[in-house]
């Protein structure tokens, strides 16, 4: 893949932010490799039980639509319109001020016009107008109005899955039209159609089945955990033995699956290890795993509402079947916004557990009261305000680190200061990236929203490109090396963008440093931090 | 050449002169232009805009989907940033406050650039939000000094507004060219370099022109037809306004007429502002109404504390721990993880 994609500054020299030639409407889009992702596996669509499974592909020029596919969007456009007022109002009142324009990542990145947010929503409107709206019909074309036509149903396919719903947009918008809600209305029309992309769909089958999006079976989970176990053996002397859908324990986690599988997220999820451990030896706390409940993410929200709601309804019912106190969930951007803004509205209330009360400090999280789901960040902080985590920051002392907000938990949740209250209280060397770039203008990884997919690398390193140019930033002028964020996807995606942009610059949770601080009881002198390697000092 | 901006244009001057023509003398259709159109005109706009804000109002909001534009309400050492992650109906309002009546939104606008084709800058761009308030608090302006002529006697907010908008005569105009002028307000000539300021643009900056449609110019040359004969008529054409107040005061007190001596520029721009409010309600125009109904703006942060309920919420097919134990017991069990039922117990 890597000797097929475009170099980086080939990328940046194509970027033409001044959109000339024909207007939009006239120019067809062209669905170029490498900016698409595949089609759905008609196995995965058809295990959620969604319509019109079948095998397809976005470069042919069949794709193999129901008869009535015209009458089927349309009639979903209304239904949607009733449902969601968001939807409705925002389809109505945009003036095209363009404030929006150079705010998207992926506008930054590809100069295509077409991923302006307004853009992208006015791919939209044009049939709204022509379908719902009296000027619309009128005028047609001069009123911004055209029908729906196999094209139309190709463009939005192909710039609905080039947004990640980060809503930096929507910060910037004087009526805060949500670009993301456009996507999501969007991408439910596309799926009435079996229109999804595999990366989403496959993932949310698994997610149904396994109770995770990679698909890792029970006893898969285990043994993966189990593999940690030993690392953490080796590296701390100290043995940890995380239980798992235990009845009766303290708190239920869930985290995202990424963390169990690939590198830098492994790390993130022996950081969960070592401080439940550490936890449970202090103070005796007991905090359990479950393999049924064994994702916190959700592409189903990349699907649709119905979707999100069937995938995330697994943490309140395994959550009431443990009889647990309260919920606690691990690092991860969407995750935290379907927590935030959704969970409690689907599948809540959660009258069978308690209001989150941190045990050890007697903190009550009345941010959580309904919920009952607290983040890790804000156990963490809670902890370390009030001295119960013995830590040694100087641990981390050969990182210079900044801190990537995700998308989701700055705009969808305001978790801001917390993350980075745990960072300054377990490394010493923190610098932040440029204020336009972090906190609620924070950029996305550009891979949010289920395009972390391989077949799109161009996209998604050219919507990377905000994010590492002000990593670039730091790193030149502090020499900075690693990358802290709170977010699965981030420790997936950006890894690449990084090798991609700023090769020097490393990925990392922040539960994996809060872990290689942390002092356990009984460990040995540790010669390495949780990735092996060498501690500062430690070099020989 | 734009074909948006050239359509809209060309419209506006035809309206402008349909009115004009007609209400020559001679033509005879003074009636139409004073009183049909203005009150179809108003009925358009009254029942329009309250059709389209129930229309929306009938929409759900099944989720609270609040934007977060700051630090939440968290343990008790953290600063909430209370107006723009609000956890108050209070401070949703001054939340709203200060988006309608400031345009705190815009106020955040940023230019981006590629220095050198490499490095990403983000600059400040305040000349939008200038020119948005410009235009807005202009106009509210001169709808406010236009209420001298449908009230009697005119209100003291009215005429203090006139006195202020007017205080800066002498500054703008040279001494030769006030005498026989009366004073100059500012909210016209305001009004009219913000719209251009909007209109130009939307001609020059590339992104801008590509998103823009016919229904982007059209309420701006309306508006410019609007004020320029507005501006004409008082500072150049010296209008009977005895007899315009005879006939708009006809029309609020429902006993209309068209009296003497009304000039037919007058019925074109009163045509112009008919057309202005007949199209607003099917139109971007509605932002007036739709900015207070924006869901990410108008509810609070708080939805981990404060539970939103959907109002269609309905139960979907989910897999049950049930099945899911059904799906892996074998492997649970020898992989040594805990079952409620044991493999035997199954048959």
């Amino acid at each position: 893949m890597a000797d097929e994609l475009i170099k980086p500054d080939e990328l940046l020299s194509k970027i033409d932010h001044r959109p000339s030639g024909a207007g939009w409407m006239d120019t067809p889009v062209d669905i170029r490799k490498g900016m698409y992702c595949y089609a759905a596996n008609p196995k995965s669509v058809d295990t959620l039980g969604l319509p019109n499974a079948r095998a397809w592909n976005p470069l042919e020029e069949d794709w193999k639509l129901p008869e009535n596919w015209q009458q089927i969007i349309h009639d979903g456009f209304r239904e949607r319109l009733d449902k969601f007022r968001s939807f409705k109002v925002y389809m109505d009142i945009c003036v095209r001020c363009g404030a929006c324009a150079d705010k998207c990542h992926f506008f930054i990145g590809t100069g295509d016009p077409k991923n302006m947010p307004v853009l992208r929503a006015e791919l939209l409107r044009s049939i709204y107008r022509n379908d719902f709206t009296t000027a619309g019909k009128i005028l047609g074309r001069l009123g911004g109005a055209r029908p729906m036509t196999l094209d139309v149903l190709k463009e939005w396919w192909y710039y609905l899955f080039q947004c990640t719903e980060c809503r930096r947009c929507s910060v910037f918008c004087p009526y805060g039209i949500d670009t993301a809600e456009i996507t999501i209305m969007g991408r439910e029309l596309l799926n009435l159609l079996g229109l999804n992309i595999d990366w989403i769909a496959t993932p949310v089958a698994n997610c149904y089945r396994t109770g995770n999006h990679l698909g890792i079976q029970p006893h898969a989970f285990k043994d993966m955990l189990d593999f940690f176990v030993e690392d953490i053996e080796e590296i701390t002397g100290i043995q940890v033995d995380p239980p798992y859908m235990e009845k009766g324990a303290d708190i239920l986690f869930i985290t995202p699956s990424g963390d169990v599988f690939a590198d830098p997220g492994t790390y993130t999820c022996m950081g969960y290890m070592l401080l439940f451990h550490y936890l449970k030896e202090k103070y005796g706390l007991r905090i359990t795993w479950s393999t049924y409940a064994s994702e916190g993410g959700n592409f189903g929200f990349f699907t649709s509402h119905e979707t999100m709601k069937r995938l995330n309804s697994k943490m309140y019912a395994e959550a009431k079947r443990l009889g647990v106190k309260w919920i606690l969930g691990g690092e991860c951007g969407h995750m935290w916004r379907v927590i935030s803004q959704y969970m409690d509205t689907m599948n809540g209330p959660a009258d069978f557990l308690e209001e989150p009360v941190n045990p050890i400090t007697g903190t009550k999280f009345e941010n959580a009261s309904s919920t009952k789901m607290v983040h890790i960040s804000e156990f963490t902080a809670d902890l370390i305000k009030h001295g119960k985590l013995e830590l040694d920051p100087s641990r981390n002392d050969n990182k210079i680190v900044t801190f990537h907000d995700s998308c989701n938990p700055a705009r969808g949740m305001g978790l801001l200061d917390e993350p980075r209250y745990v960072l300054e209280n377990v490394a010493n060397n923190f610098y932040e990236m440029p204020a336009n770039t972090i906190r609620e203008q924070t950029f996305c990884c550009g891979s949010g929203a289920g395009l972390n997919a391989g077949e799109n690398m161009e996209l998604r390193m050219a919507g990377g490109f905000p994010r590492a140019n002000a990593v670039k930033h730091v790193h030149e002028e502090f020499g900075v090396n690693m990358l802290a964020c709170v977010c699965a996807i981030d420790r997936a995606a950006l890894p690449a963008s990084m090798e991609y942009w700023v090769p020097e610059v490393d990925v990392t949770g922040l539960t994996e440093l809060v872990a290689n601080a942390l002092i356990m009881p009984g460990e040995k002198e540790r010669e390495t931090d949780l990735r092996g390697e060498p501690l500062p000092g430690m070099e020989e | 050449m734009n074909k948006n901006y050239m359509v809209s244009l060309i419209a506006v001057i035809v309206l402008f002169l349909i009115a004009y023509v007609g209400t020559q003398q001679g033509a005879g259709l003074q009636v139409l232009f004073g009183i049909i159109v203005p009150y179809l005109a108003i009925i358009l706009f009254v029942v329009g805009f309250a059709r389209r804000v129930m229309g929306w109002s009938r929409s759900a909001v099944p989720f609270r989907i609040t934007t977060t534009c700051g630090q939440q309400s968290s343990l008790p050492w953290f600063k909430q940033a209370k107006i723009d992650n609000p956890s108050s109906t209070l401070a949703v309002i001054i939340r709203m406050f200060l988006e309608i009546v400031c345009f705190r939104s815009l106020f955040r606008n940023t230019r981006m650039r590629l220095s050198g084709g490499t490095r990403m800058t983000h600059q400040m761009e305040l000349f939008l939000w200038i020119g948005a308030l410009a235009f807005h608090y202009a106009f509210f302006a001169v709808v406010v000094r236009h209420l001298r002529f449908f009230t009697e006697p005119v209100p003291i907010f009215v005429t203090l507004l006139e006195q202020v908008d007017g205080f800066m005569r002498i500054e703008v105009l040279y001494d030769i060219v006030q005498a026989g002028l009366p004073g100059v307000y500012m909210s016209g000539l305001v009004l009219l370099a913000a719209v251009l300021y909007l209109f130009l643009r939307r001609v020059f900056i590339p992104q801008v022109r590509y998103i823009s449609l016919a229904a982007d110019f059209f309420p701006l040359f309306l508006i410019v037809g609007i004020a320029l004969s507005g501006i004409f008529m008082r500072y150049f054409a010296k209008v009977d306004i005895v007899a315009i107040k005879e006939l708009t005061m006809g029309l609020v007190t429902f006993r209309p007429s068209v009296p003497e001596g009304v000039s037919a520029v007058f019925f074109a721009h009163m045509f112009l502002v008919s057309i202005l409010l007949a199209y607003f309600p099917f139109s971007k125009l509605m932002h007036l109404g739709g900015v207070f109904l924006s869901p990410t703006r108008n509810m609070t942060g708080n939805t981990r504390q404060v539970r939103h309920v959907n109002p269609w919420n309905y139960p979907v097919k989910v897999h049950t721990y049930d099945e899911y134990e059904d799906d892996f017991r074998e492997k649970m069990v020898e992989a040594g993880l805990p079952v409620v039922k044991m493999p035997e117990e199954q048959a």
